[in-house]
């Protein structure tokens, strides 16, 4: 089935099976790799990406329900919120593999778009549905609160 | 490409191929002629003639920092901004980029990256330096000590040149076998907390390059259809199903007689095609046992007596323990764990013209070169191996048998070998797909003295050894004892009288391997659960008990006792807690490295234990990066607590109950509150930060608990009756 997809800004023509998760689609067939693939069950975050802002799992979004909506993934991103978040990740030297760390940076510039500044409580469970094996989560915590402060001014 | 081998001849080809290269030493590189693009001033440095300097790792990145570590020693010699220098991995070539600790093998491992590289990293860094400063010199004229070399600009008196503009020059001349280091007190990187990791933007901006990431024109994506009982083999399959997958390709079945290769166009046509195959498996030779059977099997064992004597007899142990005035036992029982990294397995493997590239976050560029060599039938040199950054690994990117490189070697042949074949395994692969760490059970019995001091110590355990069986067996397995089963039991640092360690191994078909701290992840745990119950019955401090069996003229038994001093200050242990909290403490030294730790709780084990603070002390040697070295004392806390607190893989009549993450909780960010490192200052060589704190976060975790009152001595702790909040 053929798809229109709105990705980053650009239109994308896909073809592919209309259950296909919009993982597969954005990093097989757009080659867009920055998003990771964790679980396949929307269970880890690796795979989160922005539709209409809102963060979403596309290892569980399927590309027939994403049709005429505005996709961002890491490579798209470019608000104030995305900058000063990205900043404070690389002060703090946050990422260790840094597989996880783009669904990380895209749920944190989630919370912080809805939540400039939140309490410690509030990055936790906006965060939940991030993991990371690595144990980074001191340091999202931290860099959370530093973009905050960033955004602040 | 003809394929034509039986299983035998496979495994044993591949077994003795991966053996056989040969470590010729360090050997500078030849270099290359005047006007070329760059030159490789060692095999760990290269210049361009634009100035551009790139350090070579030869160990891979999993998380773990060793871009950052291995670079800031290059630019720091060569007085480079870290922001300034470029990072690239090696190619697999153990003549030049062997683990120094490893023989003849390029690969990183037992916390050993820093370690190995900390003198051949600044050798090579000032050995540059070196040849562009004397290039500069001849050149206007003046002795090399007038020359300086910093921020990539060579100058003396009114001379001043970029380095590219010496880079042929300085190419040409005699590499210096032993270039002049700087001295400590001129470093301006080693020991700077104040650094970012060279690998910190691309994992920031999603362009950092995985295994995962890789597309190659014309690559067809290959998952496997696996037993799903360990020892069992295929008997038959029926792919009608697959074949109404738009993207199916073929499935054929793998010659290693334990599964069936599923090829589609794409990740996600494969994992349909593999659901949609039916396949009969034959048990017969498989381990069938449901997870209460296999514990009671390994209990039984520590309460028999031992097949191997890893340290001391049972008699000097039985001494003790007869005229002891009390006698503490407890058996323990750790659970087989999966590593479970962030990025699951993958690897992918293409034709080039003389042999195959691998493209893959290697752990083992090496062994892995092997394994394809002896399945491909291909020289080991016509194997070419790109080094990738790894998600994660926790030991499990490189095991005995090199297992997923063999698979993609298998399914490369098996679909012809003409074109890109590329690995990939679910999270359900990577949870069911073996090479765990062991499960162990261990009995120990302490004997008192009227002081509550330690008489006799008898530790029988119990678990299917690593070693054994595999190349490393010569290295690690001395009168049948395994190393990696006992490692931090025997060699503990306590002074013991009439200390016994035997052991007895566990045979199953379940594959097993190393798993961050390897031995110390379970003999840690049993050791610091002891030497706290050995305090209490003593009615003594935990923290002065243990400093008690440290003896004060040991520089070695120095630095866990510092550490431990350190942890225990840091903590406010021995200050009066608030209602409601309470402490425990553990330390341990593993892989050269010494951590203590303390573990502050709150809650209860009913409603919900809160870990609310984890204070680390460690000593790692020269701290080359300190912000490297905390981060990775947070990862290896995080990483232990999580899998003690309710991580587990577990069978019903042999099939892994465990599919994926919700059956494998991970850690999450509520979990632990918060965690504070303090690193001793040193000027001893460094040592590994990888593993060493991942053995003492279990133990204090489980002395805190005992302290509230419960002692835990299965794991994993929500199976066993704590809960956490």
């Amino acid at each position: 089935m053929v798809t229109n997809l709105t990705i980053n800004g650009q239109k994308h023509e896909v073809d592919v099976p209309e259950w296909t998760p919009l993982l597969w689609v954005i990093r097989d067939d757009l080659k867009l790799t920055g998003t990771k693939f964790g679980c396949g069950i929307a269970y880890c975050g690796a795979c989160t990406v922005h539709v209409d802002g809102q963060p979403v799992r596309s290892c569980q979004t399927y590309v027939e329900d994403v049709v005429d909506t505005d996709i961002t993934t890491i490579e798209g991103v470019g608000s104030d919120v995305s900058k000063a978040v990205q900043q404070s990740w690389k002060e703090l030297n946050v990422a260790q593999c840094g597989y996880c760390q783009s669904g990380q940076i895209m749920s944190a510039i989630s919370l912080l778009t809805e939540n400039p500044k939140p309490t410690v409580d509030e990055i936790d469970s906006f965060m939940w549905g991030n993991v990371c094996r690595c144990a980074t989560y001191q340091r999202i915590r931290a860099a959370i609160q530093s973009a905050s402060d960033i955004l602040e001014g | 490409m003809t394929v034509q081998l039986s299983r035998r001849t496979f495994l044993k080809t591949a077994s003795a191929t991966a053996s056989t290269t040969l470590l010729v030493g360090f050997n500078s590189s030849k270099l290359l002629a005047a006007g070329s693009e760059y030159a490789e001033f060692t095999p760990f440095v290269r210049i361009t003639g634009d100035g551009t300097v790139t350090a070579i790792i030869k160990h891979f990145e999993c998380g773990q920092g060793v871009v950052a570590g291995l670079s800031t020693l290059i630019a720091e010699e060569l007085n480079l901004s870290l922001d300034d220098i470029k990072v690239d991995f090696a190619p697999a070539n153990a003549q030049k980029y062997a683990n120094l600790f490893f023989g003849n093998v390029q690969g990183t491992g037992g916390s050993t990256a820093m370690a190995n590289s900390f003198m051949q990293y600044r050798t090579a860094g000032a050995a540059a330096r070196e040849m562009l400063i004397s290039a500069a010199a001849e050149e206007w004229g003046v002795s090399p000590g007038k020359v300086t070399l910093a921020d990539g600009q060579l100058s003396s008196g009114g001379n001043s040149a970029p380095i590219g503009d010496f880079v042929a020059a300085a190419s040409q001349r005699d590499v210096p076998a032993k270039p002049s280091l700087k001295d400590a007190s001129e470093f301006m990187l080693i020991g700077n907390p104040n650094t970012t990791r060279p690998d910190s933007t691309p994992k920031t901006d999603g362009t950092a390059q995985y295994a995962m990431d890789v597309h190659l024109d014309g690559q067809v994506v290959a998952v496997m259809l696996r037993s799903p009982r360990f020892g069992g083999t295929l008997a038959s399959m029926d792919d009608s199903g697959a074949k109404e997958v738009p993207g199916f390709i073929h499935a054929v079945v793998s010659p290693m007689g334990n599964a069936a290769i599923v090829y589609a166009q794409n990740t996600w046509a494969a994992f349909q095609s593999r659901d949609a195959i039916s396949a009969e498996w034959d048990f017969s030779n498989a381990d069938n046992r449901s997870a209460d059977q296999i514990k009671a099997d390994l209990l039984a064992a520590v309460n028999r007596e031992a097949e191997f004597d890893a340290k001391g007899t049972p008699s000097i142990a039985a001494e003790g323990l007869e005229n002891a005035a009390q006698v503490i036992t407890r058996e323990f029982y750790l659970p087989y764990l999966a590593h479970a990294p962030m990025e699951p397995l993958t690897c992918t493997i293409a034709p080039t013209e003389t042999g195959v590239i691998i493209y893959d976050g290697c752990q083992m560029p090496t062994a892995a070169q092997g394994a394809l060599s002896a399945v491909l039938q291909i020289p080991q040199e016509n194997v070419e191996v790109k080094t990738l950054y790894a998600g994660g690994s926790f030991g499990r990117r490189s095991t005995p048998t090199a297992d997923y490189h063999v698979e993609a070697a298998l399914a490369f042949a098996f679909n012809g070998g003409q074109t890109p074949v590329k690995l990939v395994w679910s999270r359900e692969d990577d949870l069911r797909g073996g090479y765990y760490r062991p499960a162990t059970a261990h009995k120990v019995s302490i004997g008192l003295d009227e002081d509550g001091r330690i008489v006799g110590w008898d530790h029988r355990m119990t678990g299917k050894p690593i070693f054994k069986g595999s190349l490393w067996e010569s290295f690690m397995v001395q009168n049948g004892v395994d190393n990696s089963t006992v490692e931090g039991s025997r060699d503990t640092l306590y002074n013991i009288k009439g200390h016994y360690v035997g052991v007895t191994d566990e045979k199953t078909p379940v594959s097993v391997n190393w798993w961050r701290s390897v031995g110390h992840s379970h003999t840690a745990y049993v050791m610091e659960s002891m030497m706290d119950l050995a305090a209490e019955a003593a009615g003594q401090d935990p923290v002065e008990y243990r400093l008690s069996y440290l003896d004060s003229d040991s520089p070695d038994h120095d630095r866990l006792t510092a550490v431990l001093k350190l942890a225990a200050s840091k903590s406010g242990w021995g200050n009066p807690l608030p209602e409601g909290r309470y402490r425990g403490v553990a330390a341990h030294k593993s892989f050269g490295t010494y951590v203590a730790e303390v573990v502050e709780i709150s809650g209860n084990v009913e409603d919900g234990v809160v870990i609310e603070k984890v204070t680390c002390a460690v000593d790692c040697g020269i701290p080359v990066n300190p912000d490297v070295i905390t981060a990775q004392m947070e990862s290896g806390i995080g990483y232990g607590l999580g899998h003690v607190m309710r991580n587990e893989i577990t069978f019903s009549d042999g099939e892994v109950d465990q599919w994926n993450f919700p059956d494998y909780e991970p850690l999450r960010i509520h979990d632990i509150k918060a965690i504070e490192t303090h690193i001793v200052p040193s000027t001893a060589q460094p040592t590994g930060v990888g593993e060493p704190s991942t053995p003492p976060s279990g133990p204090a975790l489980a002395n805190a608990i005992a302290a509230m009152g419960v002692r835990v001595t299965h794991l994993p702790m929500t199976a066993n009756g704590v809960y956490f909040n």
